[in-house]
């Protein structure tokens, strides 16, 4: 009994994380805070459900096609939308703002593009919707596989990022991108790669939670939002930070709905994270601000 | 000196017609006004604490979904008057909890955790209504026609503006600005900070908390799922930053613009609506960066700096 | 060149300011030719999914079903020509409320469609009141029907309420017990939602009263994605029946977590979203034995037309819950304009005692209220079949024990 609660809360982690993972490459190391996250995992969802219905692709090979397409369009929005913010904006505070509101905007023409080409119906289809028994629990296939591949997304991310010579520039503009030019690191080419890279992992997201999540064109903010708890829990540009608080949300959901109630799930999950926040205003894994 | 004497009376001429509004407006002018006086309230309430202490606050709907709940929970057993002063208890409760929070947060930390409030909030009155009262959904059955919600409102809005611009020329209000500019500068001028930061706080949130009580017995019906949405917060924020949060009239500005235009849009393109929205909001970022106000401050000195230097001044000040 | 920008800025938007002012100057023609039919739904935010499947399109049919026929008839012989008004509230009661006034008294529409969901109904009532409009509430599910009926006599119910579906389910559930196929055991999950929990509190004396033990009982908060946790413990509790009073998308993400987890219940129920057509998709084509909400009567060559046509006109299949229900509402509006005419007194007067021919057979509403519902259906084939008042002509017997997962 404890290890199914466990089980089932890992995997549902596995969700947060992954759909936490674009957004902490493109707050932590972009400083965007792209409210339209959830709006890309949308339409990569839309993408792999149509490819799926129209031509019988898998959404695992779409997933191939959706990293380098999230990739391309991330990085044409930052160079078309976020590039003059950022060059005009005085400081991180202006930024902030700015950025909130241009994506706030890009939420909207988004959601407002695929109302009109998808409709407002609820979409899914049936894909590796089958038990997988692990010790004992019916754990479903499609979700195992989103599971294993956001973490070694993330892990993969994660190990590029701490142990690279790239990776310490990215390291360097999220931490002082004041100071990180005068090291010879060209800023905004490297955040420029990192939002890009943020907006990659979240089309992948969007066409792994479209296994198994039945969304609508409208439903763009519950991801977003639940992405932005995980990336603040986790500590802002720390991809660890945010696959771990992800899976901790995850379980926490799940103990609470299997021992406690579940009708407090969902406020369990606020109150642990307005407690870390309140007693680790960095979040659980961030190095304290300058 | 003349101007001295202007001003006052043109904000009472300006609050004796708006006063008289119900007598020449048709009913649907007038909701249209309840919504602006609602926004306004709203706004400039969320940048008496915001603007200058620049926090990005999305708690805005946990105290207008707060005062909302208390009507319809109490209008059937409190006489109207003592129901709204309970919603603004509550409201001054609440917001001092999460005023505290504001003693360790900063920057997007806090714009995150004060939507987790208002979602915790609307968790939290689920699970009791759920469990402990057993109804979900209440109804607010208050005899008031569109005209008394929009006194109430208007009298709300221009107590908050009133109260905005007392705070502006007291200690109060100077000491968040230095905050805003420089907590280690502000904390070493022996501004006490803390009692700044959270009494600024809980101003603005009693201040949304009785707009959301004033305006409930307009829907009827009230839901967790429906008073608590999150679009009034982020309406909100939008609304006072296009106007310019670091002034008094700026959020003011920001909102008639926008509620026009919002009407406009969903009367014109119903389908389209989102799309265009979004896109304005684009615009707006890039075309107005620091709001309408200065916006048009800045054009008047383009303007007139040609012709007369002094004007400039007046027009700043 | 910062200046410029500034300036041209401003200039847009006094532009702007002037187009919004001519947009919005009184243009009524009233020539009298068309008849103006107004409505404010939820066309983005969370509301837009509900009002997309279940609402528009049954209007956008409608009206083209009307327009094609040359206009709404009156008692004259005469046709007009609907012309719409539409507005978008954007999922907030504040707009709706809005909207309402605006249609009211700056359009002069001649009627008003409701919105979707049962809290903008009730937001709207006072106001169709006031001003004298009659209100379809069709998509509102509340068991205060017969009192607002009275508070507001210009006021049409057409869903029933908590109370009517939940003792519904028990009667079914108590018969499959009798006849030996199901235990005493019922486990159910509520979604935290005004709809969900009159429904759950309605069911838990009427399956007690029937002699069901709950064998698990809880609720769920809305927006709830996951439910591996909760559809574990509804399986290890020994049930026969699993009753989910849920919304969709969570009606969804239990279907697929119970075939996940290889719970085969007998009794498999749904809430909202069961009776959708994506339902078949979500589950894989498996919804046979499935029973939810709603129904309708599968044998009637008239649903059959209207299921035809929805598809047709608008692309995809209606629900087999509101969608047929929302439709009878507009025939009987036109109806009742085809006898009074355009007067909205004598067209409520009408609605309120008049006979009607309906997509749903013949149709008289009781106090204001459309009684003769189907209260739960199953899914039988292709259909979402109707099966209580297990009485009614057009009712199917249910089928149990519902077919196993694949």
């Amino acid at each position: 009994m404890l290890l199914t609660t466990l089980m089932i809360g890992l995997v549902l982690g596995g969700t947060y994380a992954l759909v936490a993972l674009g957004l902490s490459m493109q707050y932590g190391i972009a400083r965007i805070m792209n409210l339209a996250h959830g709006e890309f995992m949308i339409a990569a969802a839309f993408c792999a459900y149509v490819l799926f219905n129209g031509a019988g692709l898998p959404p695992l090979v779409t997933l191939l096609i959706a990293l380098p397409l999230g990739y391309g369009l991330s990085w044409l929005v930052y160079s078309v939308m976020m590039h003059p913010l950022v060059k005009r904006a005085p400081n991180r505070g202006q930024l902030e703002a700015d950025s909130i509101l241009a994506t706030f905007g890009l939420l909207f023409i988004l959601q407002g593009i695929m109302l009109l080409v998808f409709g407002s119906d609820f979409t899914s289809y049936s894909y590796l919707n089958h038990p997988i028994n692990l010790w004992g629990t019916n754990i479903a296939a499609n979700r195992l596989v989103a599971f294993i591949v956001s973490l070694t997304l993330g892990l993969g991310l994660y190990v590029l990022i701490t142990r690279t010579r790239w990776g310490a520039t990215l390291r360097a503009v999220a931490l002082s991108p004041a100071s990180a030019p005068l090291v010879g690191i060209q800023v905004d080419k490297v955040a420029r790669q990192a939002f890009a890279i943020g907006g990659s992992l979240a089309a992948g997201g969007g066409v792994l939670v479209s296994m198994f999540v039945t969304f609508s064109a409208a439903g763009g903010v519950v991801f977003t939002m639940k992405a932005l708890i995980v990336v603040i829990m986790g500590g802002t540009g720390n991809l660890m930070g945010a696959i771990i608080a992800g899976l901790a949300l995850g379980i926490i959901e799940t103990f609470v709905t299997s021992y406690i109630d579940p009708g407090l799930s969902l406020a369990s999950v606020y109150i642990l994270f307005i407690i870390v926040l309140l007693w680790r205003p960095q979040g659980l894994f961030g190095t304290a601000r300058s | 000196m003349v101007q001295k004497l202007l001003k006052p009376l043109l904000i009472m001429g300006g609050g004796a017609g708006l006063a008289a509004a119900p007598v020449v407006l048709s009913e649907y002018a007038l909701g249209f006004m309840v919504s602006v006086m609602s926004y306004v309230t709203l706004a400039t309430a969320w940048a008496m604490f915001s603007g200058p202490t620049r926090y990005i606050s999305l708690a805005t709907v946990a105290f207008y979904g707060t005062g909302a709940y208390t009507v319809a929970v109490l209008s059937e057993t409190l006489p109207y008057p003592l129901v709204l002063l309970t919603a603004l208890a509550i409201g001054v409760v609440l917001a001092a909890f999460v005023g505290m929070a504001t003693l360790r947060l900063a920057g997007i930390y806090f714009v995150v955790f004060s939507f987790g409030l208002a979602e915790l909030v609307r968790q939290l009155i689920t699970w009791f209504e759920v469990n402990v009262t057993g109804t979900l959904g209440r109804y607010i059955f208050l005899p008031f026609e569109t005209q008394h919600i929009y006194w109430q409102l208007l009298a709300l809005a221009g107590f908050t503006i009133g109260l905005g611009a007392w705070i502006r020329r007291t200690r109060l209000g100077l000491a968040p600005k230095v905050i805003g500019d420089d907590e280690v500068v502000a904390a070493h001028s022996g501004i006490a900070l803390a009692r700044t930061k959270v009494m600024l706080f809980v101003v603005s949130a009693a201040l949304m908390t009785l707009a959301g009580a004033i305006q409930s017995p307009r829907w009827v019906y009230i839901e967790p799922g429906i008073v608590f949405n999150p679009t009034v917060s982020f309406l909100t924020v939008i609304m006072a930053l296009l106007g310019g949060a670091g002034r008094l009239w700026g959020p003011t500005l920001g909102v008639i613009p926008l509620m026009v235009l919002f009407e406009w849009l969903s009367a014109n393109f119903p389908d389209h609506f989102s799309i265009l929205l979004g896109a304005l909001f684009i615009l707006i970022v890039f075309l107005l960066p620091n709001g309408v106000l200065s916006a048009l401050e800045g054009w008047m000195k383009s303007a007139k700096g040609q012709s007369n230097g002094k004007t400039i001044e007046e027009a700043q000040t | 060149m910062l200046k410029l920008t500034r300036r041209a800025a401003v200039g847009g938007l006094s532009a702007l300011a002037l187009a919004i002012a001519l947009a919005t100057a009184p243009a009524n023609a009233q020539d009298g030719e068309t008849v103006k039919i107004g409505y404010a739904v939820s066309k983005s935010g969370g509301n837009a999914t509900g009002a997309g499947i279940t609402t528009i399109p049954n209007y956008i049919l409608w009206v083209e079903d009307v327009n094609a026929a040359g206009g709404l008839e009156l008692p004259d012989g005469s046709r007009k020509l609907i012309e719409v008004v539409e507005y978008d509230d954007r999922s907030q009661t504040e707009e709706a409320v809005r909207a309402i006034q605006r249609l009211a008294t700056k359009d002069k529409v001649d009627f008003i469609l409701p919105p979707w969901g049962t809290g903008f109904n009730l937001a709207i009532a006072p106001l169709m009141d006031k001003f004298d409009y009659p209100h379809l509430a069709v998509t509102a599910v509340t068991d205060h029907a017969p009192e607002f009926a009275d508070r507001w006599n210009k006021s049409f119910w057409f869903l029933g309420g908590g109370l009517d579906y939940a003792t519904a389910l028990a009667d079914v559930l108590a018969a499959a017990n009798k006849a030996g196929s199901i235990n005493n055991k019922v486990a159910m999950i509520s979604v935290a939602d005004g709809f969900g929990i009159d429904l759950v509190k309605a069911a838990r004396p009427a399956l007690k009263a029937q002699g069901f033990e709950l064998a698990y009982d809880a609720t769920y908060p809305l927006g709830t994605s996951d439910f591996a946790a909760i559809v574990n413990d509804a399986k290890n509790s020994g049930a026969d029946s699993f009753v989910a009073f849920s919304y969709p998308p969570g009606t969804f993400g239990v279907t697929k977590q119970a075939q996940v987890a290889g719970f085969n219940p007998k009794v498999f129920y749904t809430g909202v979203g069961g009776a959708f057509p994506v339902y078949k998709k979500i589950s894989g084509g498996q919804q046979e034995g499935v029973m939810g909400i709603g129904g309708v009567q599968s044998d009637s060559a008239a649903i059959q037309a209207y299921f035809d046509r929805h598809t047709e006109v608008v692309g995809n299949p209606p629900d087999s819950w509101a969608s047929a229900v929302t439709y009878t509402s507009l025939q009987m509006l036109q109806e009742a304009i085809k006898r009074v005419g355009l007067d909205r007194e004598a067209v409520a007067a009408e609605l309120a005692t008049g006979s009607f021919e309906t997509i749903m057979g013949t149709v008289e509403l009781e106090n204001n209220q459309l009684r003769t519902l189907w209260w739960a259906g199953q899914w039988q084939g292709d259909t979402f079949a109707a099966i209580a008042p297990a009485d009614d002509t057009g009712a199917v017997l249910p089928v149990i024990p519902k077919p196993d997962w694949q």
